[in-house]
């Protein structure tokens, strides 16, 4: 297990392979603590308008079940969701975000009790100052709560499938006449340029025309930078022709293209 | 090296699918097992998605792919590597007569350490408050503790009016939740290696040496004893239990004596923390109500020998649970 960034943890599996996990950081938790406060303080606002009408009868089982169920649900709420949820609260649904185990193994239920009893200690002094500063200190942004439960909080993330037919079009590539040149283009080109290039493509139209250029240029000045392609396959091309071609070489199957 | 996106996301997909599909029936029914054919292609599809994982993170390829692939492999790393037993339906009554004493009696070392914190408190308590009564006002957390025994006595038992009329129930629940946060609080200061449970149970302890010496040498044990027992004797050993967690999660931070890591150590007692500390709450729940509706009645209403007879008993069935029950049943550790 090692970490790659401030805000991601990496994890090697018995099997060789590597696979990331993105920590929340303490801002988006705050956020989701906020959104649990308001779901406890409404189930709880509701339950003592319940409670008042059984009030009328018998104030003080009223009295006393209201003061049971808030304490109940004040702890239980985190402690229920996380189980059933497998990590997720309320707040922590709205975030994205999920409780795991600190070695991506399933997340037990004592675990999930201690990170939300420890809480008590988090809240010190109050707004989650102890918790905040932990989370801060922490290189696996943990409060002391997942400290103790060997736990940790991880963005969770969502895919779509691009769509490269939209974007690519089935349009001539000049650049593709260079099959060695390509090949090295492939070989150079990191996966974050490659995702830029074709994130770039994908959302082109959201951009204004001076963006659009500005960006475009920008990216093929890169690209040309890795590999210098002959003049006469480049002169006639755009900044964006030229990094569409580009993404086409890096996403599409070489053989079929060429 | 580049692979054609679209060809590989045709063929893998289907796997994918399946892998997460696996993955979605065993969140739905965590204890339903799977037969050997299931568990070989559950196996199959993880390290298929490995190895795609493993492709598509050398190419250039799209982010979200990767991380979509990132996200099903851990899922299914935690099943595969996971070798805790996995948590059985619970059986309530179980857990309370044969877990929970079986887990207190594993950690005795740190339940007699929050014992002998808690009589230290009580002797600084009995000491100060003999050698300066004027720390009374300082020590005694109540109103009514900082009057003069004697004079609450007298009060108490020529009261003509139930005090609590109507109150019982919501003074009782009071008690209950006040007194487990206690506990949880306890339990939880472990983290500050122990210096935050030591604390807590020390002036926990300060408080009921000086309560207990104040009363005693006013000439009023019996009314001490009658008042105090009938709860106490549930709930300081609840608030000792809450001790005893924190003090196992300060040692298994420190880890004295062990080769351990600190994760390891601290995966090893997170199941047992948790079953003491909801013992302690099942027992503040029933030291609550006695407190409500036994504790707050004195002679002539209630004899204070019954009183003392009734507290001395839970005592001694505490004593007897704690150290005895779930001995003939195997250990659920």
């Amino acid at each position: 297990m090692r970490y790659a960034r401030t805000n991601t943890l990496l994890l090697r599996t018995p099997e060789g392979i590597v696979f990331s996990l993105p920590l929340a950081g303490p801002v988006s938790r705050f956020l989701a603590w906020g959104v649990d406060a308001g779901c406890i303080v409404a189930a709880t606002s509701l339950l003592h308008e319940v409670l008042g009408l059984l009030g009328n009868i018998n104030a003080g089982i009223a009295g006393a079940t209201y003061i049971v169920a808030y304490f109940v649900f004040s702890i239980g709420y985190g402690i229920a969701c996380e189980w059933y949820w497998r990590g997720q609260t309320v707040g922590k649904r709205v975030l994205k975000l999920r409780v795991m185990d600190e070695q991506a193994l399933r997340l037990g239920f004592g675990q999930v009790v201690v990170r939300n009893l420890l809480r008590f200690v988090d809240l010190l002094p109050g707004l989650y100052l102890v918790g905040g500063i932990a989370c801060v200190l922490s290189r696996r942004s943990q409060r002391l709560g997942d400290l103790a439960a060997n736990t940790i909080v991880v963005r969770q993330l969502e895919t779509a499938q691009p769509n490269l037919e939209q974007v690519l079009g089935g349009k001539f590539n000049s650049l593709l006449e260079y099959r060695h040149l390509a090949a090295r283009l492939r070989q150079r080109t990191s996966p974050q340029a490659g995702a830029v290039a074709l994130e770039a493509l994908v959302r082109r139209d959201e951009l204004e025309p001076q963006a659009r250029l500005q960006l475009f240029d920008g990216l093929a000045q890169h690209f040309r930078s890795l590999v210098e392609f002959p003049l006469e396959a480049t002169e006639q091309l755009s900044g964006e022709q030229y990094v569409r071609n580009v993404v086409e070489i890096l996403y599409r199957r070489a053989d079929r293209s060429a | 090296m580049i692979i054609d996106l679209t060809r590989f996301l045709a063929e893998e997909r289907k796997h994918w699918a399946e892998l997460e599909a696996t993955l979605d029936r065993i969140d739905r029914n965590p204890d339903q097992r799977m037969q050997l054919a299931e568990l070989l292609k559950f196996h199959e599809l993880y390290e298929r998605a490995s190895a795609d994982l493993a492709k598509i993170e050398t190419f250039s390829s799209e982010p979200e792919i990767r991380r979509y692939l990132e996200g099903l492999v851990a899922r299914a790393y935690g099943e595969i590597h996971e070798t805790r037993e996995k948590q059985k339906r619970l059986n309530l009554w179980r857990w309370f007569v044969a877990t929970f004493p079986q887990t207190f009696r594993r950690h005795l070392g740190p339940f007699w350490l929050a014992v002998a914190v808690t009589i230290a408190g009580c002797l600084f308590g009995g000491v100060a408050i003999r050698m300066d009564p004027e720390a009374k006002q300082v020590i005694m957390p109540f109103p009514g503790l900082k009057d003069d025994p004697s004079e609450r006595v007298r009060r108490e038992e020529s009261a003509k009016q139930d005090k609590l009329a109507g109150q019982k129930s919501t003074f009782a629940a009071q008690l209950m939740t006040h007194n487990t946060q206690v506990a949880i609080f306890t339990m939880a200061l472990g983290i500050t290696w122990g210096a935050g449970t030591t604390i807590t149970l020390f002036y926990n302890g300060v408080i009921l040496g000086a309560v207990a010496v104040d009363y005693v040498y006013a000439g009023q044990a019996r009314f001490l004893l009658g008042w105090l027992l009938p709860h106490g004797a549930i709930e300081i050993p609840a608030i000792l239990l809450g001790g005893q967690a924190g003090f196992l999660l300060a040692s298994a931070l420190i880890g004295w004596g062990s080769r351990k890591t600190r994760r390891q150590r601290l995966r090893e007692i997170a199941p047992d923390l948790t079953t003491i500390i909801f013992g302690a709450g099942v027992l503040l729940v029933w030291a609550g109500i006695v407190e409500s509706f036994l504790s707050q009645y004195h002679q002539p209403v209630i004899p204070y020998a019954l009183k003392i007879a009734f507290g001395a008993a839970e005592l001694a069935a505490l004593t007897l649970f704690l150290a005895k029950s779930g001995t003939s049943s195997k250990s659920s550790a």
